[in-house]
This record gives structure tokens, sequence and C-alpha cells, in this order.
């Protein structure tokens, strides 16, 4: 314990490299690294929230999009109406107020949607969480003072203290703490009593109720603080783009945040965030060839699933390693 | 006489076929009652009534004068019930260590606990250490629970069933798939055990019920057809033509 163990070092490289090249790019002109970066970290916080949920808990959650997208319209809509008018009780550009929004409103969503979701099992919770979010995506899609699917502008981003997001140093700053803060987030709680529960259910339900545990109650609790983180990301991801609509919340969008889980390594601190940087390099390199580019994204999913069990992570950290 | 456990009227049918038939038993305070009976009588799916993982179609399960046959199956856990299962049930992925520190956990009310790592609470460690040196494991504590043998999984089951520290320990079948060796080493763990819980213990191996049980109650086609000493059930006419004749 003096040291760091191997996985510790990956996780301090990759997280140290992901701190300084992007300032450094952006200074010496590359502005649209810096970009990437940001947008990278932000998918990543997402992805690591998802983990609590896909990886820890073997909840295959097919929804989380919706939690972004929600949270990114707690941005945009009071902002809509500071703009617009209408509404004057939302009508705000503070951050202050947004984020919280962002988070209270996803958490609500997430209790009540994860209430009926937890209810079923294997596909069909696979299936409900996605209609779910189709709902919500749907709703959405229908609301016209919002912009429907075209979507809407958001004129203004969040304003804070000290941190203007407009500044996209200082909005990259904000997105690599908060993932920060969200890996230390879910490692403490994967680490405490409260997630040996939840990975404990993951491993054998029937023995963890026979030992007492509700554990639908558990899961509860980590289905809405998985939304809930979500749902600050999409606060940021609102601020990143200036540019929301309900193609944030389409299934693939959900699709795209569980391939990153796996494909970096479930149920691992550093893996979501390998499989965000997977999928935005993937992403960059083979959308400028085809748009196809979904195709080999999948390609390198199942080759991942099949021939490197543990992900991304389970690759860099080697086989010795694989008992832990 | 006491009855910690008092089942009357119970029935549960799959289908057609009766697994539960009008069953009716009563298990004393601090006596190891046996459960014997032929292959597909019942044996389990009465225990999984018990615990509360199937549902009985009708009839009344009473734990220490209280009903419990609605009752949450997690909520029994916490009045007093636990179980070991015929075929194991182990977190497999979990360390062994892990394995009885979550029967332990669960023992000490809720665990919406986010913030200390659960690794860190030494009192948990030691207890549960204790637990698989009682069971003889105490060396294999920190390896995944997958690496083990059946029959040390056997003895996790028991361990996990001791960390409950329940009044009532439902035991199916402890010796299933054990060799001759490691049969003696149950029936030694469990002659241990015994007087210091209520034991209703689910066996094939007719040595370890004789040896051990202080009643023993017949189960067949889902229905007790006798209940008595060891004694009584081995001259039991009908226990010898329905069952113990037949081996
Ligand atoms: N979930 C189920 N669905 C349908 N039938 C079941 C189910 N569980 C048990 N049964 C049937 O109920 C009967 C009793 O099964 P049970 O497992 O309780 O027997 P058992 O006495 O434990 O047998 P064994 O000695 O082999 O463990 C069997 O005929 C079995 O096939
Ligand atoms: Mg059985």
């Amino acid at each position: 314990m003096s040291f760091l163990t191997r996985r510790g070092w990956i996780s301090a490289v990759v997280m140290a490299l992901l701190a300084v090249l992007p300032p450094v790019f952006f200074l010496t002109g590359n502005a649209f690294y810096l970009d990437l970066a940001t947008r990278l970290s932000i998918l990543a916080i997402a992805a690591v929230s998802l983990n609590l949920i896909l990886g820890y808990g073997g909840l295959v959650s097919f929804g989380h999009a919706a939690f972004v997208g929600l949270g990114a319209y707690a941005v945009g809509i009071p902002a809509h109406h500071w703009l617009y008018g209408g509404l004057d009780f939302l009508a705000t550009t503070s951050g202050f107020v947004q984020v919280p929004l962002a988070v209270a409103v996803t958490a609500l969503f997430a209790l009540i949607t994860g209430a009926v979701c937890l209810r079923t099992k294997g596909v069909y919770f696979i299936m409900i969480t996605m209609a779910f979010a189709q709902m919500i995506y749907y709703l959405i899609v229908s609301i016209e003072e919002y912009g429907g699917d075209d979507g809407l502008v958001i004129d203004t981003r969040s304003e804070l203290p000290l941190i203007d997001l407009d500044n996209p140093l200082q909005l990259f700053g904000l997105a690599y703490v908060s993932l920060l803060v969200a890996m230390l987030l879910v490692r403490m709680i994967t680490r405490s009593r409260f997630g040996m529960v939840l990975q404990g259910a993951k491993g054998n339900e029937e023995r963890m109720v026979t030992l007492g545990f509700n554990i639908y109650a558990y899961r509860l609790t980590a289905y809405v603080i998985s939304g809930a983180m979500c749902g600050y990301a999409g606060a940021l991801l609102g601020n990143f783009t200036t540019f929301i609509s309900p193609e944030m919340m389409d299934w693939s969008r959900s699709g795209e945040l569980m391939f990153m889980v796996i494909l970096g390594g479930a149920a691992t601190t550093l893996g979501p965030v390998l499989g965000a940087i997977a999928f935005i390099v993937v992403e960059e390199i083979l959308s400028s060839f085809t748009i196809y580019w979904h195709l080999p994204f999948g390609l390198m999913l199942m080759g991942v699933v099949l021939f490197a069990r543990g992900g991304l992570m389970g690759l860099l950290r080697g086989r010795r390693e694989d008992g832990e | 006489m006491n009855a910690v456990l008092d089942i009357s009227g119970l029935n549960k049918s799959f289908g057609g076929i009766k697994a539960t038939d009008d069953l009716n038993l009563s298990v004393r305070a601090g006596e190891l009652h046996a459960v014997i009976g032929p292959n597909g009588a019942g044996k389990t799916t009465l225990i999984s009534q018990l615990t509360g993982m199937q549902k009985p179609d009708s009839g009344r399960i009473r734990f220490k004068g209280r009903d419990i046959t609605a009752m949450a199956p997690y909520s029994r856990a916490h009045l007093g019930i636990a179980r070991s299962f015929q075929i194991t049930s182990l977190i497999l992925e979990m360390s062994v260590l892990d394995n009885i520190a979550l029967a332990l956990q669960a023992r000490e009310g809720h665990s919406f606990r986010f913030i200390r790592p659960a690794h860190a609470l030494t009192r948990l460690r030691a207890e549960a250490l204790a637990l698989l040196d009682r069971v003889g494991l105490a060396d294999k504590a920190d390896q995944p629970t997958v690496a083990l043998s059946h029959g040390e999984h056997r003895h996790m089951e028991i361990a996990i069933a001791l960390a409950s520290k329940a009044e009532l320990m439902l035991l199916d079948e402890p010796m299933a798939g054990l060799g001759i060796e490691e049969s003696a080493q149950m029936v030694e763990l469990l002659r241990g055990i015994k007087g210091r819980h209520t034991i209703l213990l689910i066996e094939h191996d007719m040595d370890a019920v004789f040896a051990l049980a202080d009643r023993i109650s017949v189960l067949v086609y889902g229905h007790i057809i006798a209940t008595g000493s060891p004694d009584e059930i081995r001259g039991n006419e009908a226990v010898q033509h329905a069952y113990l004749g037949e081996e």
C-alpha cells in the first residue's frame, strides 16, 4: 500500500496527460484539441456514472442518455426564458440555479423510472430503461417552444462566480476537475459498505436477499446517484455545445455510453475514461472517412469483449492481476 | 412446548406437481430437527417457502409466534432466519473474506453507508476471519471464492449461516457432493454448532442424520408422514415402507 499499484500508476499517468496535453495544444494554437478534450471529459463523467449501475451494479441501463439530455435542458430552458420571457420563476442564467436544477430533475426522473425499471430483470430492464428514455425524447420533440426536434440554442452559458464558461480553458478545467471528482466519488461509493452490497447483488441476488439485504432499495439508490451524476454531465455538455436537441437522448447515444463503459473496462475506476478516449479518437478518425463509423466501433467492442475480458483496462493492467 | 418455527397446512404446487402437501411441522427451540425424504419430496421447496423466496399457495408459517407467511424475504433474515443452500450460492467474484463480511454487515442494520471503505472496518474483518478459522478456511480468506473447491464452498455456506448469528438455521443438504472425509468434517462442524442455534437440517446422508438429530421428520410427496426421535423413526413401519426400506 506504500506505493501505487500498477493500476494506480496507469490511472495517474492517463489523468495527468489528460490534464496537461489539451491546454498545451490550446496554447500552441490547436484549439480544436482542447474542445475535443472538454467533450471527452464530459462524456467520461457520464460513462463513469453509468459504470456505477452497469459495471458495479450489473444493471444494463440502456437509457442513460436521457439523463444527460435532461441535464442539458435544465440549463437550456431557464436560459431560453431568460432571453425570451415567459415562466419567470424559471428564467435565469445563474449556474447556481441551473446546475442544481439539472441534478434535482435527473435525480427525480431516476427515482421515478428506477422504481419501475428495477422491478424487472435482464432483457426487460434493458427494454424499459430504453423506453423511458425514448419517452423523454418524444416529450422534448413535442414541445415547440423549445425548438422540438430542431433543438435549442443556449445563447448565454451558465454564469458562475470566478469561472467564465465562455473561456475554453476554464470550461475544460471545470469539466476535467468534475471528472476527477466523479471518479473519486464512484470509487468511494463502490468501496463502501453500500458498494459491497451493490456488487454482492450483482454477483448473487438470492444470496443477498437471504442475508437480509433489500437489494431493490440499494439498487434504486445507486440508480438515482448515477442518474443525477449524468444530469450534471448534461449541464456541462449544454454549456459546452451551446446547442441542445432531443438527439442527445436518442437510444444510440445511450448505446455509446454503454460502449465506453464496456470497452474501457466495466467496474474499474479508469475504465470508462479509457472507453471515452477510445470513443472520441475512433469517432474523430473514422467519421472523416465514413458516416458509418459506428460499425468499426462496434467491431472493436466485440473484439475487446471476446479477446480481452475486462476491456482496455484489463489489457493495460496485464493478465497476472486479473484475479484482483 | 415452545416452538421457534410452526408450520401449519402449507401447500405449494408447480403446475400438476404438489411439492408441498398439507405440511405441518413444528421445530422446538434449540433442537436439531432433521427432515429426510426421497429426491423430489419437496425439501428444498419447503426451505424456500420458509425464507420467502417462494410463496406458498396456502397455509401459515409462524416464527417465534409471529406470522411471517407473507413477509418479505429480506425481513425474515432480520428476524433471525438464515439459510445454507443445497446448490452452493456464493458471490463467486468476491473474496472468501468478503462473502463472510457481507453476511456480518447484513446483521448490522442498513448498509446505506457510502464513505468509509468496507475493507477498513477491522472489526468486520476480524470477526469474518474468526468464522473462517472455525470452518478451517482462514488461510484462504483473501482468495477469490471461485478458486476454492466444492468442499470448501460447502464450508463457506456454513460460515455464512453462522455469521448471521441467526436463531434458526435452515441447512439444505450441507454434505451434498462431499467425499467421506469431508462429510465427517462437516458432521463435526455441525455437532459444534448444535445446541447454540435451532437447526432445521435437510440431509440425505442417513449416518449424519442419525448421529446429529434430536428429532427427525420424514417428508414424502410433500407431506410429513412421521415425526419423532431417531429411534422412533427407525422403528416406524410407514417410514420403512415409504423410504428407509427402499435403500
Ligand atoms: N421452480 C420449480 N418449478 C417447477 N417445479 C419445481 C420447482 N421447484 C421444484 N419443483 C418440483 O417440485 C418437487 C420438489 O422439489 P424439491 O427441489 O423441493 O425436492 P427436494 O426434496 O429438495 O429434492 P432433492 O432431494 O433432489 O434436493 C420436484 O418434483 C421438483 O421437480
Ligand atoms: Mg433439495
